[in-house]
């Protein structure tokens, strides 16, 4: 099935140790926003074939989605989710700062050994 | 695929990817695998033209001070400049974000060529079953110095397949080339072999080839140019990759290039063909993927089966020398440390001269030139008039030859 070996294999390790230039975690973090601003290209792109394949059948123009002003239910629904994109993509802030406003927060793994504890 | 337009003269940069030429081993490609391919050229782009400047001033006005202050002399070369760079951030990030393009250029092209691979095949079959013109010897060893890493980060090589008769790593490394030169190679990734029949048009101009060898072709996108320059020529492509030939028939058959043939042997054994063979022997950035024993023998042989009147032309990047800057030294060597191009940095510092007078060339034989890629000018940059710097990818190369 080529495209199940299409997904295990599109990525493969070329043989060659792989060179580090930043903190390994980091460079790791970085390998993957890279692809991810890849792909946001890619789904820009999609979007500019769909607004001009629609303007080309007639559909709509580009001067319409350059104007278009939404109205008040619909520009409120648009802040929403521009608000809710943003909290999920910065959700480790959101929980980096809770962290520091919760003193008494406690690991897990020392739970574990609290209350497996047998006295 | 839409009509291709004619780039704007305001417009610097790589043409979309949809002006590439569809041959008949082309892989089918959907709009998104298309972007993918036109965001990693326009990444490239975006690297040597507005990422590297910043590397080089971080160079000229700390790096290299720093180190002359706490060595008390300049930097001695391009391996003491590079470890030095190697501490400063500007360098790293730009080599961390090269390094990531080439694999997203890898995982892009595998991933359009491998959804498809039985088909490719299947393809590639039906074009060149029972055709004498395509020579595979599955004994052949393949050698360390295309084993030990797969070059610029291309898994499998040239030479590895999933199953008898594919042709995936050629399909992958065909229509990705675009990527690494920004579309400096042309139409049909064939800039470089265009370049070649100039010069020779230009420079001997009564030459009359009847037989032609290039040696380590891969698919002939370099080759067919040649082949098609002297229909009347016989044309003779040997790689040490399946994959690629298969390929590579099949590509030149439905390009109407009959009169190529595809042979799977190792440029360092060509004693299937007696001495004095080929009235020109062709390689093509290919002197960089070898080994220094390698090179030799390949010379040897190239010089043992030119005729008498004939000619050795291996189009290359430039040779390192003490007036090249050390900076522009180490970004050329990059590839050799990152990109798995393990021999890049010492073949670029080779007297190859003197490895052909080695080979059995005299001095007065040797050839001495300059190229750039010959490309369709309404769509595509040209090598020529481009003046970003890319350093060790341009597609501005040197020549170096013999005549005997």
């Amino acid at each position: 099935m080529s495209i199940a070996d299409a997904i295990a294999e599109a990525g493969a390790k070329p043989a060659g140790k792989r060179p580090y230039f930043l903190d390994r975690e980091i460079e790791t973090v970085l390998a993957i926003t890279m692809a991810a601003v890849q792909e946001l290209s890619v789904s820009r792109q999609r979007v500019d074939t769909l607004e001009r394949l629609l303007e080309a059948k007639g559909v709509l123009t580009r001067a319409e989605i350059e104007a278009y002003a939404p109205d008040p239910q619909a520009a409120i629904e648009r802040a929403q989710s521009t608000q809710e994109y943003i909290a999920r993509v910065l959700r480790i802030i959101q929980q980096q700062n809770e962290a520091n406003d919760a003193p008494g927060d406690i690991a897990s793994e020392d739970v574990a050994i609290e209350i497996g504890a047998g006295d | 695929m839409a009509t291709a337009t004619a780039l704007p003269a305001s417009y610097d940069g790589p043409p979309d990817y949809r002006v590439i030429g569809r041959h008949g081993m082309f892989p089918d490609m959907g709009h998104d695998e298309i972007e993918r391919v036109n965001f990693l050229a326009q990444m490239n782009r975006h690297l040597s033209a507005r990422v590297v400047p910043g590397v080089k001033t971080a160079f000229d006005g700390e790096v290299a001070p720093a180190a002359e202050k706490t060595n008390g002399r300049p930097l001695s070369d391009r391996h003491e400049a590079r470890k030095a760079l190697l501490d400063h951030p500007a360098f790293r990030f730009w080599s961390a974000i090269r390094r990531m393009t080439m694999e997203q250029r890898q995982q892009a092209g595998r991933w359009t060529a491998i959804r498809q691979r039985e088909t490719l095949a299947e393809r590639a079959e039906a074009m060149t079953q029972g055709d004498d013109r395509l020579e595979l010897d599955p004994t052949l060893p393949i050698p360390r110095y295309v084993s030990a890493v797969d070059h610029h980060c291309m898994p499998g090589s040239y030479h590895q397949e999933a199953f008898p008769g594919d042709v995936t790593n050629g399909a992958n490394y065909d229509h990705g080339n675009f990527v690494t030169t920004a579309g400096l190679l042309g139409k049909y990734a064939d800039g470089g072999g265009h370049a070649v029949v100039k010069w020779v048009r230009r420079n001997l101009p009564d030459f009359e080839p009847k037989t032609i060898l290039e040696i380590g072709g891969t698919v002939g996108h370099s080759s067919l140019p040649i082949a098609q320059a002297w229909p009347e020529a016989e044309m003779t492509i040997v790689d040490l990759g399946a994959p690629v030939l298969r390929y590579g028939l099949a590509r030149a058959k439905s390009l109407g290039v009959e009169n190529v043939r595809f042979v799977q042997a190792s440029g360092e054994d060509l004693s299937r063909f007696p001495d004095q063979s080929f009235d020109w022997i062709q390689t093509t950035m290919f002197l960089h993927e070898l080994s220094t024993r390698s090179l030799a023998n390949i010379l040897r042989e190239t010089r043992r089966l030119l005729k008498l009147g004939g000619i050795v032309l291996h189009v290359e990047q430039p040779q390192y020398s003490p007036e090249m800057p050390l900076f522009e030294q180490v970004m050329r060597d990059w590839d050799a440390y990152y990109n798995n191009e393990p021999f890049w940095s010492r073949m670029h510092e080779l007297d190859l001269d003197q490895a052909m007078i080695d080979a059995g060339f005299t001095r007065e034989q040797l050839i001495h030139g300059g190229v750039t890629a010959v490309v369709d000018k309404d769509l595509f940059p040209d090598a020529a008039d481009d003046e970003t710097e890319d350093y060790g990818r341009k597609a501005a190369w040197h020549v170096i030859g013999a005549r005997v």
